[in-house]
């Protein structure tokens, strides 16, 4: 029996030993920083908690906004480089509607999801729909409307940066009761936590959720599937794909409206913060795979947790460096699976 | 190729000769004749010229690679970082820290390259998108490398006339010269045989692959030359601005990049340039122009709002006429050479592949 020459072997295990040997030496990086000095309250252990769980509230909206660009990719094979405006959009609308018209939070949360949606329903209908199949042109229109929407949003909301305030009942913190100080001018605390980040990591499991329900069990989810696989038949099966078309990017666009109106409690909502979010979304995609709903959840999982740990434990002075890792992320992944974890070419 | 058919073609290649000569004579002798104020051989001249040569990357991956690229933009900024970081804060003089900038953007560019050189189509814009963005955030918090207000240099090489932002006329010839060593360059590389190997992984990249030419490394290397071309605007804008801060590679300005490269003709090299000088006129001339719009279209239209303004042509282009100016310009000369009322060639495809490979 012949064996195969070494350097086959090198070549066809160096990348996902390099990529498995990395993500080990990160995870133990980070375990030492945290736990190095034990499980009390005098190590790293409230700080690594308290980390983690800002890393999985980002994960969570990463994983809303991305689950919208990934389901409007996976069905009709459109990259919506408009995302990441629709986010401020939907962060913009909660905002005003809080502010300037008195609406409760969750009415201008509601509000902001839909119009978001309407307006990216509004703009498959208008520019994409006819052109179905070019990729790469209906790419750059998303790109021009992002130019033009974020200009815009410049022009009607300013360049000030804004936050939203959260429902009363959500704007306190929970308490987990451990970990406890005792003493100083407070009279002792214990490891605390945002209630409304919580909200926002509900809301991402909800999201999954749903959308996993309604594409597995829903007549929807059903032609989704099949439009997937064979449009051609679809709509030769007399399912009008046009109309179905347009209501996954109503809903992709709305959760890109979601994720902003979470967002603007516990992240700024000012310009500029489309392209970093529209940058999320992306890598989480890449990394995930795009059209892939499970990719994206791990994905979001991988960015958030680098995201909030990176700047955490990075060595001292290096911390600025944390963009760094997010683009070693996407190599090491990318040398292994060019299509993303769990995405497939063409 | 039947007789009639090749004299046609003649006479349309001989119209654009005719052309592309005239446009050559006005471009050298408009400093000395002053046809153009100083203020726009320098803002819409030296502009279009630098900006010209990024776009000319992103057209020289699409048509011949078949690789539509957002990292340019990221690629320059390297390249321009690097160059104004060893001069600034490092002390170097001019000439090594240029070629140091240039090296270093190559460098990142194959790095890049080799990342994203299993995927193409809008996978490849995607990533490029992405590294594009981390480009400019890498250089907002890295201070050491960008400082607090962008970096500031005192004077150009004394070749391209040292204070630019007075003296712009030998720059404006530097620009002009870089630009057409460019141009040939990119004709040249395409009819070697590496060209020819990227032209054909472009249209079967199976097909290549089964040939034995190795996909992966042609797609590196082509972006490679690809950042070396970007490499050399990013020297030029610095030379222009005498400055380089992280909004120089900001979302905005990635996009630009590609508008103008798509506006111009992303089938036909000299429309990067083309459509540079159209994004020139329109971030000069919106502003007087569009203080006589009428009041309720000042909010969303008015002189603040030339990125609307050139949102708003790129996407008409993109809309109407994916091939751009220049995919107009060739149909309609085509047409003029068949006679009228013959059928012209008409570009449909944004990557140009209507034309078949270049020898």
């Amino acid at each position: 029996m012949r064996t195969a020459p070494v350097s086959v072997w090198i070549g066809r295990w160096a990348a996902p030993v390099l990529g498995f040997g990395l993500l080990a030496f990160a995870l133990g990086w980070v375990a030492y920083q945290a736990f190095g000095d034990g499980f009390g309250i005098d190590g790293g252990a409230p700080d690594w908690i308290r980390i983690t769980l800002a890393g999985l509230t980002l994960a969570g909206l990463y994983f809303v906004i991305a689950s919208g660009f990934t389901l409007i990719f996976g069905l009709m094979r459109i990259v919506n480089m408009a995302h990441g405006s629709l986010y401020l959009l939907g962060a913009y609308l909660s905002f005003e509607f809080q502010q300037h018209h008195f609406v409760s939070w969750g009415v201008g949360v509601a509000i902001a999801t839909l119009g978001v949606g309407l307006v990216g329903a509004v703009m498959h209908r208008l520019f994409l729909r006819w052109n179905q199949g070019q990729e790469l042109r209906q790419a750059l229109i998303t790109i021009a409307l992002s130019f033009i929407i974020a200009d815009q949003m410049l022009a009607y909301f300013g360049g000030a940066q804004h936050y939203v305030r959260p429902p009363s009942q959500l704007a306190g913190n929970a308490d987990f009761g451990i970990y406890c100080t005792s003493g100083g001018i407070f009279g002792g605390s214990c490891l605390t936590f945002p209630w409304f980040r919580f909200v926002a990591l509900g809301a991402a499991i909800g999201v999954g959720l749903f959308l996993f329900l309604v594409i597995r069990t829903t007549r929807f989810g059903m032609i989704l599937r099949a439009g997937v696989d064979d449009p051609s038949m679809v709509s030769a099966c007399g399912i009008n794909l046009d109309r179905v078309n347009t209501s996954a990017f109503f809903i992709g666009s709305a959760l890109a409206g979601l994720g902003g109106s979470l967002a603007g409690v516990f992240l700024v909502i000012a310009p500029g913060e489309d392209a970093d979010f529209l940058l999320k979304a992306l890598i989480v995609v890449i990394v995930g795979g795009m059209g892939s709903l499970l990719g994206a959840a791990i994905g979001a999982l991988a960015l958030g947790l680098l995201d909030t740990w990176a700047p955490q434990y990075l060595p001292g002075g290096w911390s600025n460096y944390s963009i760094l890792l997010t683009f070693i992320l996407l190599v090491a992944v990318l040398a292994v699976r060019p299509y993303g974890l769990f995405g497939r070419p063409g | 190729m039947s007789l009639r058919e090749r004299f046609e073609a003649a006479q349309a290649t001989w119209i654009n000769r005719a052309v592309a000569a005239g446009i050559l004579v006005f471009l050298v002798l408009a400093p000395p004749l002053h046809i153009v104020s100083d203020f726009n051989l320098s803002q819409v001249g030296i502009r279009s010229l630098w900006l010209g040569i990024a776009a000319a990357s992103v057209v020289f991956l699409a048509r011949y690679g078949g690789m539509v690229s957002l990292g340019q933009a990221a690629i320059y900024g390297v390249a321009g970082f690097t160059y104004a970081d060893l001069v600034v804060k490092a002390g170097w003089s001019q000439w090594p820290a240029i070629v140091a900038g240039i090296a270093t953007a190559v460098l990142v560019g194959l790095a890049v390259g080799f990342a994203a050189s299993r995927t193409s189509g809008v996978y490849f814009l995607v990533l490029t998108l992405a590294v594009g963005v981390i480009a400019f955030y890498f250089y907002l918090q890295v201070e050491q490398l960008s400082g607090q207000t962008g970096l500031h240099l005192d004077r150009a090489p004394a070749l391209v006339g040292g204070d630019t932002i007075s003296h712009s006329t030998r720059l404006y010839y530097a620009a002009l010269i870089v630009s057409a060593a460019v141009f040939v360059f990119i004709r040249y590389i395409v009819r070697t045989p590496f060209g020819l190997a990227m032209q054909g992984i472009r249209d079967e990249p199976l097909r290549a692959a089964s040939l034995g030419y190795n996909v992966p490394l042609h797609r590196t290397l082509a972006f490679g030359v690809g950042a070396l071309i970007a490499s050399l605007a990013g020297i030029l804008s610095v030379f222009f601005n005498l400055q380089i801060s992280p909004s120089s590679i900001d979302i905005n300005q990635t996009i630009i990049v590609l508008a103008i490269a798509v506006v111009g003709g992303l089938g036909h090299l000299e429309g990067a340039w083309i459509g540079a000088l159209v994004y020139s006129l329109l971030a000069e001339y919106t502003q007087p122009w569009a203080t006589h719009l009428p009041h309720f279209l000042q909010k969303p239209l008015g002189s603040e709002r030339y990125p609307t303004w050139l949102g708003l042509v790129f996407l008409v282009v993109v809309l109407v006429s994916p091939g751009g100016i220049m995919g107009i310009w060739h149909s309609t000369i085509d047409r003029i050479g068949r006679g009228l009322g013959g059928r012209g060639s008409r570009p449909d495809l944004l990557t140009g592949r209507e034309a078949a490979v270049e020898r």
